[in-house]
């Protein structure tokens, strides 16, 4: 999948828990999503379920905790639809 | 001493959502029971019941679209919108980024929370998929998920908790609120109490056969208080709020008063002597009211009004000897009394505070609501008061003083006084 259609989707993801959106208009691979956009940190478990509905595939714990940035999304995302 | 007043109310009942819709159904004796397809699929008895009428648009309004995200609560939903109307209803401000208030806390009472949530949950848990349940089961349900929503709506720094006292549950937090302030602890309490609806809540109910069977034909007959022909109650839902301030403070904030709490009392019959789990100890009922009667140094001649608990089953006619009892009033010196259940049903752990906004709407607009359903009287119950004080038509009436008492299982008694605020 290309970077950008691969943001795009993440982007569609994040967009209802997101708290700056400021940041979420200027979104890049270095956003982070508690730092940058304010998530509440207890959504990124909701978040890691509709990036598993999305992409049909399943994140581990290990991973998850690694899933900070949209960058780190980006490279698990790939691994497992690549796998 | 400090005196207790209320400055805003909210409500969200099966006959009217919102003070305005509520005030209209209470005076006209609407009934809010309809008929069910859901509880007649799963096999009740019971096939009616009370449900607030709420559209997703309405959710909107109290709710972000990230807080309905993956919600299924619908009692933390009525308690959200009945405690933020009370709140806006008051005068005070909602906003996501006000100060931090110690002033104002909160006690929020329910039975069950989110048990539509956690039927959920289950079927996540036993078929492997706990990673897959989301963040917000915990807070839908939890006992204080409602007050823990409250609180952060409108960012209250005092005490914010959950009391659960069965069918007293809502009497109960006014009182709690109440004695708060009294005591100095906070200047503003949001008191109240709500209950989820549907058949895994009233279910268990149904199964006790408490619930009528008889009237899945005619839903609006179905909950008849006092009535000779009552055959159980019928489950209800919804939320009722009530600001409770000092009236120190509500006068400095020019805040209209509806009505001032003067006292109450909390108490429990230890299922003994008569009472059980699901029995009231008569003993008991009496002294609660009595005592109740005794912290708002008033006498029981004073009282005007009565709102019972009244449920629609056998122990109607317990509920008014225990009141003639404990008034030493009866026939035509007793005063008016009425149920809302019957508009409305048992609201469950939202019905002391539901019911206390009708009373202290009689208050504030000088009238006593109807009993509908309840042209037939039951014997036992002329022989203790006179048909009269049982008005079946909305009574237009000087009223000072109404007094308002909720039972529930597990032998608890609640019984809270209001004045005419002048």
């Amino acid at each position: 999948m290309k970077n950008e259609d691969l943001i795009a989707k993440l982007k569609t993801i994040v967009q209802p828990y997101v708290q700056d959106e400021d940041a979420f208009n200027n979104l890049s691979e270095e956003t982070t999503f508690v730092g940058d956009l304010k998530i509440n940190s207890a959504n990124l478990v909701d978040i890691i379920l509709d990036v598993e509905d999305e992409f049909d595939i399943r994140i581990e714990n290990e991973e998850m905790e690694q899933m900070l940035s949209v960058k780190a999304a980006m490279a698990i995302v790939n691994s497992k639809i690549a796998s | 001493m400090t005196r207790v007043v209320i400055t805003g109310m909210g409500v969200v009942a099966p006959n009217g959502v919102g003070l305005e819709a509520f005030t209209k159904a209470i005076k006209l004796g609407t009934s809010g029971i309809a008929y069910h397809d859901n509880l007649k699929a799963a096999n009740f008895s019971c096939c009616i019941g009370g449900i607030p009428q709420v559209s997703e648009e309405k959710k909107l309004e109290y709710l972000t679209p990230l807080q309905l995200r993956g919600f299924n609560s619908s009692g933390i939903l009525y308690g959200c919108m009945a405690g933020m109307d009370a709140w806006k209803d008051a005068g005070l401000e909602i906003d996501a980024e006000s100060d931090l208030d110690y002033d104002s806390g909160c006690v929020f009472g329910t039975g069950t929370s989110g048990v539509d949530k956690f039927r959920e949950a289950i079927y996540k848990v036993d078929a492997g998929e706990v990673k897959r349940m989301g963040s917000t089961v915990v807070l839908q349900t939890m006992a204080s998920g409602i007050s823990a929503y409250l609180g952060g709506i409108l960012g209250l720094g005092n005490q914010v908790t959950t009391n659960s006292s069965a069918c007293t549950t809502g009497t109960e937090a006014i009182l709690m609120g109440f004695e708060r302030i009294k005591n100095g602890q906070a200047k503003r309490m949001l008191v109240g109490s709500c209950s989820d609806d549907g058949p895994y809540i009233w279910g268990g109910f149904d199964a006790m056969r408490v619930m009528t069977y008889k009237h899945n034909d005619s839903p609006q007959e179905g909950s008849r208080p006092m009535s000779a022909s009552a055959s159980g109650f019928v489950p209800g839902s919804g939320a009722g709020a009530m600001v409770l301030e000092s009236l120190e403070s509500a006068l400095e904030r020019g805040a209209t008063i509806y009505a001032e709490v003067l006292g109450g009392q909390v108490n429990s019959g230890g299922q003994r002597n008569g009472g059980t789990l699901t029995a009231p100890n008569a003993e008991a009922v009496q002294r609660c009211i009595t005592n109740a009667i005794k912290d708002s140094k008033i006498e029981a001649s004073a009282i005007d009004t009565i709102n019972g608990h009244l449920t629609a089953t056998s122990k109607d006619s317990l509920e008014i000897e225990n009141w003639t009892k404990a008034l030493g009033r009866k026939g035509a010196n007793f005063p008016y009394i009425n149920s809302l259940k019957s508009m409305v049903g048992h609201c469950l752990a939202a019905a002391g505070s539901i019911e206390s906004v009708a009373a202290v709407l009689q208050l504030k607009e000088q009238f006593v609501f109807p009993n509908i359903n309840c042209h037939d009287v039951h014997p036992e119950i002329l022989e203790l008061i006179a048909d009269e004080k049982i008005p079946k038509q909305m009574l237009n009436k000087t009223l000072n003083i109404a007094a308002k008492a909720s039972f529930g299982f597990g032998d608890v008694n609640a019984c809270i006084i209001f004045k005419t605020y002048n």
